[in-house]
């Protein structure tokens, strides 16, 4: 779900181009007659509980970064070492390069395919497009451990259908489980697999929202299907582009519950193949009881998602504005 | 008249081609074709699912794999319900949360959607950045605070301990009040305070009626969430017989060999139920999703 966030509807105001504020009021677009007070106490329940159980954990957390934490024995205050020992763990380095891996082989082709098969869908004739259109959500709707069961089996080194379908090409098997490279692929293709259909409707709604006249205009210029994609339709998606990919890098560099029921333990394969960032969390505070230190390494997560974001978003409008 | 009309449609064909007809505008058999090869894709694993399920293991251990139904469907639940006696159970249990939270989410969301979309107070702005700003933080941070906490609250192996928690969400308030800011004009709202309505009433006759294909979709997205979410059901429930449906499907995993049949078993009846329901409902999922959808 940690993908369905922050998606703007057509006429509500971009959070990221926040419109000029009329400095009197607060919410320039409120209803003035209806008493403003009340408002305090319809969004209290929302901050109160978001506050125990959303904020002070997060807060909690940070302070618990600085302990060495056992939660049977002492508690610890040990400064920045958490974070020192973090630099020097090659665990760490490792679940941090195979996230990125992960990550990289799963945004790119996932980004692509939707963004075709939104243009796919966006053909005004298309007969069916409803039942195409609701199809596509399937594979979003299943859970990640039921996905995971099937991809894990399709993927066996011996009896795996692809490895089948590998061997029947005259080529050696893939271990998908063992292997470092072909398993961050299998790990892609479930998120690849989950995601393509969701974004595609998001990138089919951004389009249909694409003035038709643009189209007509260009093709009366003579631009070919091709050039109209690159000059009509691309500009008008960079906007949902962004947003996708944010979203994207905001749950893909949390990915866990794939590489997770793929190796069933927290070790991410037997060798760590496949650990990611998240992983090793869960396997140092419910396994190796070193909630310090996995403190620490949620810290690292944020820093690196928040990093990671912003570097998505100026690439993506400096992409954009260029090709305008 | 119909000849009329055949004339201008000649007319226009004629012109465009001339112009060269949009080409967006064919929709070529390549189109279908993707189209069809992504649904096979889409649902291939379901139906893979069902297959093994219902020829047993020996089905996916032979060359080349059986691709039919068999009939040893029964046999392979049975053996589901023989390693996890408490299965209706747990699905039980999955639909309870998930309507609580569902429904909890829901409300909580459109109230605090309402007041930031429509009423005027003081900090109200900063209050709004402040839930954009939490939805980029990775919901793993607080985890080990959170499992402390909850098991203060004497919660841990009670279904408690996965509602509490995710009663309210920021991308929730945040969605409702992008939702009630685009659907719900302000004039109808005005008007209803110049005939003495106040805060409340306007909300409850105005606001609710209007959102309510909206609150459906997030209610169902809430409701699928919970239902999928694992690893946190994982964490805190333990006790074999308060299971929610994937923590039952988990612990068949846990056997020392594979059995593939066994988990896809498991995996076909925790899944079952989304299937029926968003045969039900997905189109309005997907309405939802693109109404959702950020545009530009």
């Amino acid at each position: 779900m940690s993908q369905q966030t922050a998606r703007v509807s057509k006429k509500a105001p971009s959070p990221w181009k926040p419109e000029k504020l009329n400095k009197k009021l607060n919410n320039p677009n409120a209803v003035l007659s209806l008493n403003g007070k009340w408002g305090y106490l319809f969004v209290a329940p929302f901050f109160l509980m978001f506050l125990v159980f959303g904020l002070l954990p997060i807060i909690y957390s940070v302070y618990i970064a600085f302990f060495n934490w056992d939660p049977l024995g002492t508690q610890d205050f040990i400064g920045l070492t958490n974070f020192q020992d973090l630099m020097q763990d090659p665990d760490f380095w490792l679940a941090m390069t195979n996230t990125f891996e992960i990550w990289l082989l799963s945004t790119i082709p996932m980004l692509i395919m939707s963004i075709g098969l939104g243009t796919v869908l966006h053909s005004q004739f298309l007969k069916g497009s409803t039942f195409w259109r609701t199809i596509l959500l399937v594979p979003n709707i299943t859970s990640v451990l039921a996905v995971a069961i099937v991809f894990g089996q399709l993927f066996g080194r011996d009896f795996g259908i692809i490895n089948l379908v590998i061997g029947s090409l005259g080529l050696p098997h893939i271990d998908f489980i063992e292997g470092s490279l072909p398993s961050h692929v299998a790990i892609a293709t479930m998120i690849v697999w989950r995601w393509t259909g969701y974004n595609a409707l998001i990138f089919l709604a951004a389009m249909l929202a694409i003035p038709g006249e643009l189209y007509e205009s260009a093709s009366l210029d003579g631009a070919s299907k091709f050039k109209q994609f690159i000059y009509v339709t691309l500009p008008g998606l960079r906007n949902t582009i962004t947003f996708v990919l944010i979203v994207g890098t905001i749950g893909g560099l949390q990915v866990f519950a794939e590489p997770l029921t793929l190796g069933s333990s927290f070790s991410g394969g037997d060798a760590g193949q496949f650990k990611t960032l998240t992983l090793y969390l869960y396997d140092r505070a419910f396994v190796g009881g070193q909630w310090g230190y996995a403190a620490a390494i949620g810290i690292m997560i944020t820093v690196v998602v928040i990093f990671v974001s912003i570097i998505n978003f100026f690439l993506t409008k400096r992409i954009s504005s260029e090709t305008k | 008249m119909s000849d009329f009309i055949k004339s201008q449609g000649d007319l226009v064909i004629k012109t465009t081609k001339k112009n060269k007809k949009p080409r967006w505008h064919k929709v070529g058999f390549g189109s279908y074709l993707v189209l069809t090869l992504f649904t096979l894709l889409s649902v291939f694993p379901f139906y893979w699912m069902f297959i093994v399920a219902s020829n047993g293991t020996e089905a996916v251990s032979k060359v080349p794999p059986t691709l039919l139904p068999g009939s040893r469907f029964f046999t392979v639940i049975s053996h589901v319900y023989e390693a996890a006696p408490t299965f209706n159970q747990s699905l039980l249990n999955t639909v309870y949360v998930g309507t609580v939270v569902a429904v909890a989410q829901v409300f909580f969301s459109a109230i605090a959607g309402f007041a930031f979309a429509k009423l005027n107070f003081k900090g109200q702005r900063y209050m709004v950045l402040f839930v954009i700003g939490t939805m980029m933080l990775p919901s793993q941070l607080g985890i080990i605070p959170l499992f402390m906490l909850v098991g203060k609250m004497g919660l841990l192996n009670q279904l408690g301990a996965l509602i509490v928690p995710a009663l309210v969400t920021a991308f929730g308030v945040f969605w409702m009040r992008q939702v009630i800011d685009s659907q719900v004009p302000n004039e109808l709202l005005e008007a209803a305070s110049i005939d003495g309505a106040g805060v409340f009433r306007a909300y409850w006759s105005i606001v609710v009626p209007i959102i309510s294909q909206s609150s459906f979709v997030l209610g169902l997205f809430s409701f699928l969430a919970t239902w999928n979410d694992y690893l946190w059901p994982l964490l805190v429930l333990q006790n074999p017989n308060n299971l929610t449906a994937q923590v039952a499907v988990n612990q068949l995993k846990s056997s020392y060999a594979i059995d593939y049949a066994l988990n896809m078993g498991g995996a076909f009846l925790s899944t079952a139920p989304l299937l029926v329901l968003f045969i039900l409902v997905g189109r309005r999922l997907v309405r939802g999703v693109m109404d959702g959808a950020v545009k530009g």
